[in-house]
Order: C-alpha cells, then structure tokens, then sequence
C-alpha cells in the first residue's frame, strides 16, 4: 500500500470564511496541485474523519464532505477515535486498499473548533472522558495530563536525580521544576521549528523562561506546553503498488501499522510489566509498575505493532524522523520512551541530549546530538494546531513531503527538510491514551 | 421588519463579542472575504441512568466509598467496575475505607465552560491500602504548596448530595 498524494489547509484559529466542506476541497485540491493525474474519478472510495459532532454541530458531517467533493455514490465511512481520528483514517485507508476493496482510497479529514469559545472546546474535549466519574470534576483535559505528568516526574526526575534529597517534599518541588525546565525544551523545539512551516498556527521565536512564564493552566503544564484548537483539514490517497505510477513517480509505501489502547480512565490504569522491545529488557524495569498514569500503554502497543510488521528493531536508527503527538510537551517525552527512542526513564536525558531536535535550526540552547532522530520537524501539534480529524493525516502529508524530500518545494524553505530522508513514522494518540495509531512510511522507489 | 445588518469586524474576537450582544455579525477576512456569522445556541438534558455504576453514587449521598471486587480473581478496583477488566468475571461492591495517599495531582488554573467558576481547584488520584486501582477526584483544604505525592488523604462527604462525583473530595489527613 503506497501514499501517493496529500494537502494540507494552512491550521489557523478560526478559518470563518470556509466551512468543513470547503477546508477539505481545499485540502484536495493542494493534493491535486502536485498530482494532475488525481481525478476523482479514480477515486473508489473514502474515509472521512472528524473527531466532534459538537463542534460541526452537524451530524453526518462526513457525508456532507462526500458529497461536496462529487464522490457520491462510492463508499465511505466516517472514522472517529478521539485525538487519534486522523491517524484512523489513514490506517482505515490503508485498510481498504489492503483488503481489495478498493485500489484507491481518499483518507479526508478536518475539525472546525472555532465554532464555539475556547472554554466550551475544552468542555467539548473533556466529553470524551468518562462522564460519570471525570469529566464533572473539571472536565478539563489539561488536567488530567498534568496528573499524569506529575506521577511520571515523580518517577523519572524525584526517583533518579533527586535521590539524594531527603526532604520528600523538598525532592518533589525540585524534580517538577526539573521536569517543567526541561518540557520548555521540547516546546521551543516545535516552536522554533514552525518558523519555517508557512502552515503552522502558531510560529515563535521562544526561550526557556518564555515558556515557563507562560501563564499557568494546571500546574505544572503552561500555556506555551500546550496545543491550541484550531480548523483545518488535510487529505492522504492511498493506493495499490498496481496504480501507484499513475499519480507520482515518488510513491510512499506504508511497510508497517500498528494501534494500542488502554482503559478510558486514568484510575483504572494497570500496575504491571513493560512490553519490552528489542533494547531492553525485563531487568531494566525490575522497580517499575507499568503503565500507572505516568506512561502510555496504548503508544507502546502500537509501536511495538507497527515496528514488527516494518522489521524495525531499533528504531533509534532506523527512523529518520517522527511526527508524533504532541498535544503537551509532557507527551511528547513520555512518547519519546512508549515509541523505544530511549528507555522508559530517559526521557528526560534523551531531550536534554539534543537528539530529537533539528541539526539545521538554532534554538537559545545547545543541543549535541541534534539530528539523531528529529521528532516533529514541522513543529507538531503545538506549533502547527490540532484541528483534531485533520492532525493524524497532516502528520502523513508532512512526513510524505519529507520523504518526497519537497519540504523546500512546500514550505518555501528547506531548512525543515530532513536530508536523505528514507524512513519515518507518524503517532496519532486520543483521548489521556485510551487509543494510540502508528504508520510507518518509506519512499518506495 | 427587518433586522439591523450586521456590524462587520474584522478581528474574530470581536466578532464573538458582537454574536453575545446582538446575536449576528460579518468577518471580514485579510483576503476581503465576507462571512456572515450568527448566534446559534444549542443545550440538551440529558435522562441520564447511572445504571449499574448506581450504588456508588447512592453511597457518597450516604457518606459511603463503594469500590467493587472481582468475583473471580479478587482484584478490587477504587473506581467501579460491573465486570474485571482483568479475568472478565463480574464484580460485587464493597466499601473502600476513608482515606487513602494522594499518587498525582495537579491544581487546574482553568476548566472547561461549566467549571470556569471553580477554579483553581486541585485534582488528585487518590490509592488506597488493598485496592488495586485509584480514583479520581477534587482535593480541597489545601494549596498547591502542601500538596505532595504520597500525601495521606481523607474522604469529605457532601451534606446537600447531588448524585454526582463531586459529592466526595479529599482533605489532608490531620
């Protein structure tokens, strides 16, 4: 199964003067630009995700797509899956074309959150936590990741470099603003990295004391650690070996997809083992209670899925790069370990080390090993936005672009592209990690 | 008789301003787009059934934890469950005692819409001796500076219950 063309719309906080159909015509029409041959004609199908009927206010949204689009009468489905609805999509795609039932399918997808003021999004968001017993407490889904932040800082920073603290309360004030020093890293990374992508939301020239002075939403997360709500939307075609040629002479192949899950609530988190991936093994975490609130089960599950199927064993150095989700700088460290670029507890070293950043772009910090496994070049869900049907396949469109090495062609600018870009991997994760999708790309030719 | 026409903005804050105040307003876009945008409120009540999650929720009206225990392998989870997620055999309820160590929390700044009004408030999933998962709730009597994992809890009750989670919060043990 190879990807063939994507376009994204530029993410932006409100876009007033398109509606969901128009933003993903518009999104089709980017990926027409680059492939004249894709005609919908040849379209035999879709999948259409949008996370929120709330936000559209419009149930069947997804067919109103079809139809704006003249896809009418082939098949569709919508796909929803929380935070992960456009990395389903893809893979729901991938799904049709890999079970014969189509040759070509369009993976379409879009969220139109400005509809409603920031705090009923979040009250929109935080719906998609159990109703019963979390959502009347707050409903708010920064919270719970800054809950779970907490307990992995406990783990990861009091347990190690703090050690030595007697004073419990004393190691666990230090080991936080450890902890929040060092995801201020991480946010300046895809900050400063969106500086060169025309269709990031939000672009900035930051440094650590910007972020951590950033106002304060559930401590420790600040605002600058968080993504925003935005609209857009962005579309992937998927299609056979066969009919690859006829729309590029630079198809991708997709050698490997993987999806974990885990409970709906934090509370309900096991205690248990690590699955263990090639790297590691079990005397490595003989102390540890996995996942608990403080890792991603489901993000392990899917990678270890996804990394079997690519015969990926380390996958340090046989990813060139990664678009995973960052909807917190929290997660983005946490992922660091779920998906084996380090070990679970080196999170926090493996960022101060450099590795995920760009050798390319200047950032207020040294970074010794930048370019060892760049994650989220285009600046990821932080600094690009999170219209969340549509942030699952920008993250393919971005890494499509990278392996087609047109990053300059599309941005503008090249300094995003990754050189000699063969490989990489795109991570889509819902909900506090109740649904995490993987894919792997590779340039097929 | 028609209404007014609309007052055109071209910053969308104020456009959301104009929609609370007169209920329509035009976006005028950097292109020179115009878009015609208007107030559209939307609220449901819900019949909501607790169904088998009941008893917990009749408990805290009662001043009571109820946590539930499998009846195949015994695994006791602080939030109710109707069936082991572990063994898969279904559960009966039992009563958790009143006070437990705070295992993460946080102090929220902000909420959603319907809790704006609440904050900041702090978070905690609590553990408690012989359950097997956590629970998560408000914890209250405390700022963000006394706040610590491993920090021993107990159970408040609601005197005016209202069926909801919030019936139950935490203080520090004294």
């Amino acid at each position: 199964m190879f990807m063939v063309a994507g376009g994204v719309t530029k993410f932006a906080k409100a876009h007033p003067a398109m509606d969901f159909r128009l933003m993903v015509r518009k999104a089709w029409d980017a990926a027409v630009a680059d492939a004249p041959n894709l005609t919908k004609d040849r379209i035999d199908g879709s999948r259409i995700s949008y996370f929120s009927d709330h936000f559209t206010r419009q149930l069947k949204a997804a067919s109103m797509v079809q139809d704006y689009l003249g896809l009418n009468p082939k098949g569709s489905v919508r796909i929803e899956w929380g935070g992960a609805t456009g990395g389903e999509c893809f893979q729901a795609a991938y799904e049709a074309v890999a079970s014969g039932r189509m040759d070509v399918c369009l993976a379409a997808g879009f969220e139109t959150m400005s509809r409603v003021q920031t705090w009923k999004g979040n009250e929109f968001i935080a719906l998609a936590s159990d109703t019963n017993y979390d959502f009347p407490l707050g409903g708010f889904y920064t919270g719970y990741y800054a809950l779970m932040v907490q307990r992995h800082i406990h783990e990861y920073l009091r347990k190690t470099r703090f050690a030595h603290v007697k004073d419990e309360r004393e190691a666990q004030r230090l080991a936080t603003a450890e902890g929040s020093r060092i995801m201020s890293l991480v946010s300046v990374k895809n900050h400063v990295n969106a500086l060169h992508n025309p269709y990031a939301q939000y672009p900035k020239q930051l440094s650590v004391d910007d972020v951590l002075r950033s106002e304060m939403i559930s401590y420790p997360l600040t605002r600058e650690q968080i993504c925003t709500m935005s609209d857009g939307a962005a579309v992937a075609v998927v299609c056979t070996a066969d009919r690859a040629k006829e729309f590029t002479d630079k198809p991708i192949e997709i050698i490997g997809v993987g999806t974990g899950t885990d409970t709906m609530r934090l509370a309900d988190r096991p205690f248990g083992k690590v699955p263990l991936m090639a790297h590691e093994s079990a005397k490595d975490y003989a102390n540890l209670d996995y996942p608990g609130v403080h890792s991603f089960r489901a993000g392990r599950s899917a990678g270890l899925e996804a990394y079997k199927m690519a015969g990926i064993t380390a996958p340090k150095k046989e990813l060139d790069f990664i678009e995973l989700h960052d909807a917190y700088a929290s997660s983005e460290i946490q992922t660091y370990e779920d998906l084996g670029l380090c070990r679970y507890g080196e999170g926090y070293s493996f960022t101060e080390s450099g590795a995920p950043f760009l050798p390319n772009v200047k950032y207020p910090f040294p970074t010794p090993k930048a370019g060892e496994i760049p994650v989220n070049p285009s600046g990821g869900l932080i600094a690009c936005g999170h219209p969340v049907g549509a942030t699952g396949l920008m993250q393919a469109v971005f890494a499509y672009w990278q392996l087609e090495r047109s990053i300059g062609k599309h941005f503008g600018d090249t300094t995003l592209q990754i050189p000699n870009a063969k490989r990489g991997a795109i991570h889509s994760h819902a909900g506090t990690g109740s649904a995490v999708t993987v894919s792997i790309l590779e340039r097929g030719y | 008789m028609a209404p007014p026409k609309p007052k055109k903005y071209t910053k969308f804050r104020d456009v959301q301003a104009e929609i609370l105040k007169s209920g329509s307003a035009i976006f005028r876009d950097a292109n020179g787009v115009e878009s015609l945008i208007v107030d559209s409120p939307y609220s449901i009540r819900y019949i909501h059934s607790y169904a088998e999650d009941s008893p917990f929720f009749l408990g805290l009206a009662g001043g009571k934890l109820m946590g539930s225990k499998c009846t195949g392998c015994g695994f006791v989870y602080a939030t109710p469950r109707g069936h082991c997620m572990e063994c898969g055999e279904p559960t009966e309820w039992l009563e958790l005692p009143n006070s437990g160590r705070v295992h993460a929390w946080t102090t929220c700044q902000f909420g959603s819409e319907a809790f704006l009004k609440d904050t900041p408030y702090n978070l905690c999933l609590v553990e408690f001796d012989g359950a097997g998962s956590l629970l998560l709730a408000r914890l209250k009597d405390c700022t963000q500076d006394q706040i610590w994992i491993g920090m021993p809890v107990v159970a408040k009750f609601s005197a005016t219950p209202k069926y909801s989670i919030t019936d139950v919060w935490f203080v520090p043990k004294k």
